[in-house]
């Protein structure tokens, strides 16, 4: 599903990186992807091993980082843990709020060789 | 191969075509040419998919060195491995050609609406039912996003309104790099409403930004009311959802109220109306939107 296109967008990405860098391969990849982010875990799995093979990626190992969902309420300020979109706030029951964290899907770092 | 036109692309690459068009264009392929009298454009941003300016994502506020000329922040491990510490948004490239595409929708006045919904919630009937009524006081225009066929593409043409349909092929969403290959062949008019109807599918399309002005996001009667807290990305990044088939409300089980509770657990600025594309009740509320957000671009 859409983890393949994510996949491919890191694949585009990993490739630019390599090649400026006269380099061949990347040895690892640190991805940081958060838990509202919208990336199912082995959706992504499968999508990787299918989608890095013959890839500068292709033996890369991954490390990810995975940020855990917090919100700030926006009616009393409290900010807490969110697991889902629609996590009321544990002081006021409030549904209105920001997420501060747990959205992120973006790689940190490629160590190339 | 390609099966329309006999080129090398892979049968299952997106294209994307005008109604009625034998030529059509690859994204990420060769130019072809079919007919002499075609018209091609060539030259820089052509429509190839390819080679368009990545954004790196340097100058996050880093020092660094620049023994490459890169501009990016990197380190070396002692067996001569470089760590190029990169944070960058994997979906930063999409992200660009949005921002590219909204930049296009403000300069030309354009009022762009991204339509998602499960298949068969009624997107294109409601936009049929729309152009009929509406189309002759207010210029519009029509991309359509399907795996295959130009049937939705056909049903918009039949009310004369111009429309290019996007065939994904395997792909489940429509993203920011195919609408700007669309907009290079429908050239909408100033001052128009460009409505986009994304391939039927409630999750993957929540992820891509079109450059749209506004998502719409549309689920009908028969689908049960806790639509919006199953699929909550694709509610939790819209800005107006419409309820659809309210004709079949004695039919099926489906509160009204609770629906819209569930939506408003996920994103509490979400607006509501509640129609049928099919008797026309509850349409006079989605023109009025339309014409409110189409006067205050």
């Amino acid at each position: 599903m859409h983890e393949l296109s994510i996949v491919h967008s890191i694949i585009d990405i990993a490739e630019k990186q390599v090649k400026e860098n006269q380099a061949s391969q990347v040895d690892i990849i640190e991805l940081e992807i958060g838990q509202l982010a919208g990336v199912e875990w082995s959706a992504l799995d499968f999508a990787w091993e299918a989608a890095t093979a013959h890839t500068v990626l292709e033996h890369a190992e991954r490390q990810i980082i995975q940020r855990e969902g917090r919100a700030k309420c926006m009616e009393c300020l409290t900010e807490y843990a969110s697991e889902t979109l629609f996590t009321p706030c544990p002081t006021c029951g409030s549904y209105f709020c920001d997420f501060i964290q747990g959205k992120e899907l973006r790689i940190k770092s490629l160590t190339i060789s | 191969m390609c099966t329309t036109c006999g080129c090398s692309q892979p049968a299952d690459a997106v294209t994307i075509q005008l109604v009625g068009e034998i030529d059509h264009i690859h994204i990420g392929g060769e130019e072809h040419h079919h007919h002499p009298t075609h018209d091609h454009h060539h030259g820089e941003g052509c429509r190839h998919g390819h080679g368009h300016g990545h954004g790196h994502g340097h100058g996050h506020g880093h020092g660094h060195h620049h023994h490459h000329g890169e501009g990016v922040k990197h380190t070396h491990t002692p067996n001569s491995k470089t760590v190029l510490q990169l944070e960058l948004d994997i979906l930063q490239k999409n992200q660009l050609l949005a921002e590219r595409n909204r930049g296009y929708f403000e300069a030309k006045h354009v009022l762009a609406l991204n339509l998602v919904s499960s298949p068969g919630a009624g997107k294109t009937s409601l936009l049929e039912r729309t152009l009929h009524e509406l189309g002759g006081q207010t210029a519009f225009s029509v991309i359509e996003g399907d795996q295959q066929t130009m049937n939705d593409a056909n049903r918009i043409a039949a009310t004369g309104v111009p429309v290019v349909q996007i065939n994904t092929g395997k792909g489940c969403h429509l993203d920011a790099e195919m609408i700007a290959h669309a907009l290079r062949k429908l050239d909408p008019v100033p001052n128009s409403i460009l409505a986009i109807e994304n391939v039927g599918n409630l999750v993957c399309p929540a992820l891509f930004d079109l450059g749209e002005h506004r998502r719409v996001v549309i689920i009908s009667v028969p689908e049960g009311d806790d639509k919006p807290i199953k699929y909550p990305d694709m509610f939790h990044s819209a800005q107006l959802c419409l309820i659809n088939k309210i004709d079949l409300l004695p039919y099926v089980s489906f509160d009204v109220e609770k629906a819209k509770d569930y939506a408003r657990q996920v994103n509490p600025n979400l607006q509501f109306i509640a129609l049928s594309a099919t008797t026309g009740e509850g349409m006079n509320e989605w023109y009025s939107w339309l014409h409110t957000q189409l006067s205050a671009r």
